[in-house]
């Protein structure tokens, strides 16, 4: 069992480094839509002795949102933003994959540093879960457009999740479900932002935003 | 009784998507706001039973929150219907660069506004921790949409950075929920529920490394929400690209439902005997805070943006009431309730300015007060209310929350304190004399037949400011106390 959830935990940071070095903007979402089936199942390996209906059914919804909902709803911001598919990174893809394992020996060093009061299946479920949000951040101040920059929220929301999953929190139904339906809103209202942004813009660079930045005087 | 506080205005709100007439919409957004107010009044009087296994529950400083919030909306939205009809015409010229704009649907703006109400009033009556930080990200959810009311490129950038950073920030308050609910778990795996009451009364079992980075992180995540500096950047935009009801409601209760987030943490940490640990921190956000919002308030040029960091250096101010204990608390928790009423005036009284001058632009306003006699007269004093001059209720607070800190040795606190406080008030009377006085610029004409509400909702709630610097009632003073309390 930790053999799997070990190998799920490597493909999460490898899936975190895709998504600073892929280009174009169509993979990134099927990077972040990769992410989301991983953290689904991530949560039911997690699940401790028998599974039970809600302890799959949780996971399997959150697959789905994340997995292919919210890309979903963010390929239909890009077709309707008729964006260029490139990702237009403010910083380039080499420096970026340099932060990203810079971001990772920190991580790393971080989930060394916090000690869980139970012993965790995987040491490395904390840094893995610390290393996603943080890449979620990264991409978030380093990259251009609008639909990158809502990929980097959900990112980071994944990164947050994980470690949700990695402590093997045993949070109501409910509060799951408010969470996850706050997820699917966020990005929604994102996406319709988006498509305005686009028509307004006729390009989806948030770096064109200046207008209103304040300087001390 | 407190499901029904959330209900009512989330059924309104839902409801009027779908009314197509502007006079049945209005009177659903009115009568709820109404119906809510009453409710939260009588849960003075009899006490509402806890809800869904205790998970919404009324406590003193809840209920404080929640009776606030309701009070403003349902005084904001008698002014709501006046302002959208006169905003009725199609296409409006932009005041800055003369482009033309339509505004969102009138529907969405007032279903909106109604879930933003369902949302904050769920923040204010969530016991469960998780609870409470699905509610505080659905009012970034629902009041996104009332930014972009007037449809053009600046609202549209204030509310993308609006949602991208309330939205990052909140995000990492849920990795401090999780942070917290790892120091709730005993090293026999047994855990603490994720409840208020239940954490407070546990604290000396939380695992102290744990809370303590969850504070931070609590801290960080809902302080960007509640415009404490630098976390900040998006509230200057956010506020003055709103449209002035969206503003007033942005600034006099949403700003509080993100305290309120802070201040459950807080209290669970006063509980842990951390008193010390989080209330240095909330110290020095709240100083950095006064001190950023300082900087930007002298020499602004829009006076809506001048409101906007007012509202950063009056969030500063209650977060170092709240860290610095004792009976600073008790002058944080009474300093809400006046910011709330001043700010939510004056942005209103900005509304009605900006309608008739047409301009953000605060060298373009003069004579104010012979042009709109009331609210001119409003705007002079609302701004020397809110930069704490007496008799005013925000003197009150503030002085209260100086004399905590001189009481209690923080001689260093105090004078930072009073020379940021000194700074803004020069720098925020200043302007609000010259759009006073002085003669109009000649292409503006007095005000044609505005509606009554426009100016009497702000002359109501300038009237309560006015009030509480001079008589706080008894039943407030002892709601007040008892909020206070358990914060240390």
């Amino acid at each position: 069992m930790s053999q799997l959830i070990n190998s799920v935990l490597v493909l999460l940071v490898l899936t975190g480094f895709m998504l600073l070095s892929s280009s174009r903007l169509a993979a990134c979402i099927h990077v972040v839509a990769f992410q989301g089936v991983l953290l689904g199942l991530l949560a039911i390996l997690m699940q401790h002795g028998e599974l039970t209906v809600t302890g799959v059914l949780l996971p399997l919804s959150t697959a789905l949102v994340k997995g292919f909902l919210l890309p979903w709803l963010l390929f239909r911001a890009m077709r309707e933003a008729d964006t260029v598919r490139e990702v237009e990174p403010l910083i380039s893809y080499n420096l970026s994959i340099i932060a990203g394992s810079a971001v990772l020996v920190f991580a790393l060093w971080l989930g060394q540093r916090l000690r869980l009061p139970s012993q965790p299946p995987s040491s490395l479920l904390v840094p893995a879960a610390l290393f996603m949000s943080f890449v979620g951040m990264l991409v978030i101040v380093s990259r251009r457009k609008a639909v990158t920059q809502a990929l980097g929220y959900l990112a980071l929301e994944n990164g947050v999740y994980a470690f949700g999953a990695a402590v093997a929190l045993r949070l109501p139904v409910l509060v799951e479900l408010g969470i996850l339906l706050d997820v699917f809103v966020g990005v929604f209202v994102m996406g319709i932002a988006i498509f305005h942004i686009s028509r307004e813009f006729e390009h989806i660079d948030t770096d064109k935003f200046a207008a209103s930045t304040d300087r001390p005087r | 009784m407190i499901k029904l506080l959330v209900l009512i205005p989330a059924c309104a709100g839902i409801v009027t998507f779908f009314v197509g007439s502007d006079r049945i919409r209005r009177g659903v957004l009115i009568s709820a706001a109404l119906t809510q107010t009453v409710l939260s009044l009588a849960t003075w009087v009899v006490p509402p039973a806890p809800a869904m296994g205790a998970w919404l529950a009324e406590d003193p400083l809840g209920k404080l929150i929640e009776t606030l919030t309701s009070v403003l909306f349902l005084a904001v939205s008698f002014y709501a219907v006046a302002y959208l009809r006169e905003e009725r015409s199609q296409t409006h010229s932009d005041f800055e660069e003369g482009f033309i704009f339509s505004n969102a649907r009138e529907a969405s703006f007032t279903g909106c506004l109604l879930l933003f109400l369902a949302a904050m009033t769920l923040v204010a009556v969530s016991q469960q921790l998780a609870l409470l930080w699905v509610a505080i990200e659905a009012t970034t959810l629902a009041s996104a949409p009332l930014i972009y009311f007037h449809r053009h490129h600046r609202s549209l950038e204030a509310t993308w950075k609006y949602l991208l950073i309330c939205s990052v920030g909140i995000a990492l308050a849920l990795l401090g929920i999780f942070f917290l609910a790892v120091a709730a778990t005993n090293p026999d795996g047994s855990t603490i529920a994720l409840m208020e009451q239940d954490l407070r009364l546990n604290a000396h079992h939380l695992n102290v490394p744990w809370f303590k980075a969850a504070f931070v992180l609590l801290l960080v995540g809902y302080g960007t929400k509640m415009g404490l500096a630098p976390f900040h950047v998006w509230l200057p935009d956010a506020h003055s690209e709103a449209p002035s009801v969206a503003s007033a409601l942005l600034s006099g209760a949403l700003l509080n439902c993100a305290f309120l987030g802070i201040l459950r943490a807080q209290e669970i940490s006063v509980a842990a005997g951390l008193a010390e640990f989080s209330g240095r921190l909330l110290l020095i956000f709240g100083l950095v805070s006064m001190a950023v919002a300082a900087v930007f308030i002298c020499g602004q040029t829009d006076y809506k943006r001048m409101l906007a960091y007012s509202s950063v250096e009056h969030m500063g101010i209650l977060a170092v009431g709240v860290g610095l204990g004792g009976a600073a608390v008790f002058g944080a928790v009474l300093h809400v309730i006046n910011h709330s009423l001043a700010k939510a005036m004056l942005f209103l009284v900005a509304g009605n300015l900006l309608a008739v001058y047409r301009t953000k632009n605060t060298g373009g306003v003069a004579g104010a007060l012979s042009v709109l006699p009331v609210s001119g007269a409003l705007w002079l004093l609302g701004l020397f209310a809110i930069t704490g001059s007496p008799p005013f209720g925000p003197f009150l607070s503030e002085f209260t929350i100086l004399k905590a800190a001189l009481d209690q040795g923080q001689t260093l606190v105090a004078v930072i304190y009073l020379s940021i406080l000194a700074v803004i008030l020069a720098g925020m009377a200043a302007p609000a004399l010259a759009m006073a006085q002085g003669t109009p610029p000649e292409h503006i004409v007095p005000a044609r037949s505005r509606s009554v509400a426009l100016s009497a909702v702000p002359a109501t709630l300038g009237i309560a400011v006015f009030v509480l610097g001079i008589y706080v009632p008894p039943v407030l003073t002892r709601a007040l106390r008892e909020a206070a309390h358990l914060l240390g």
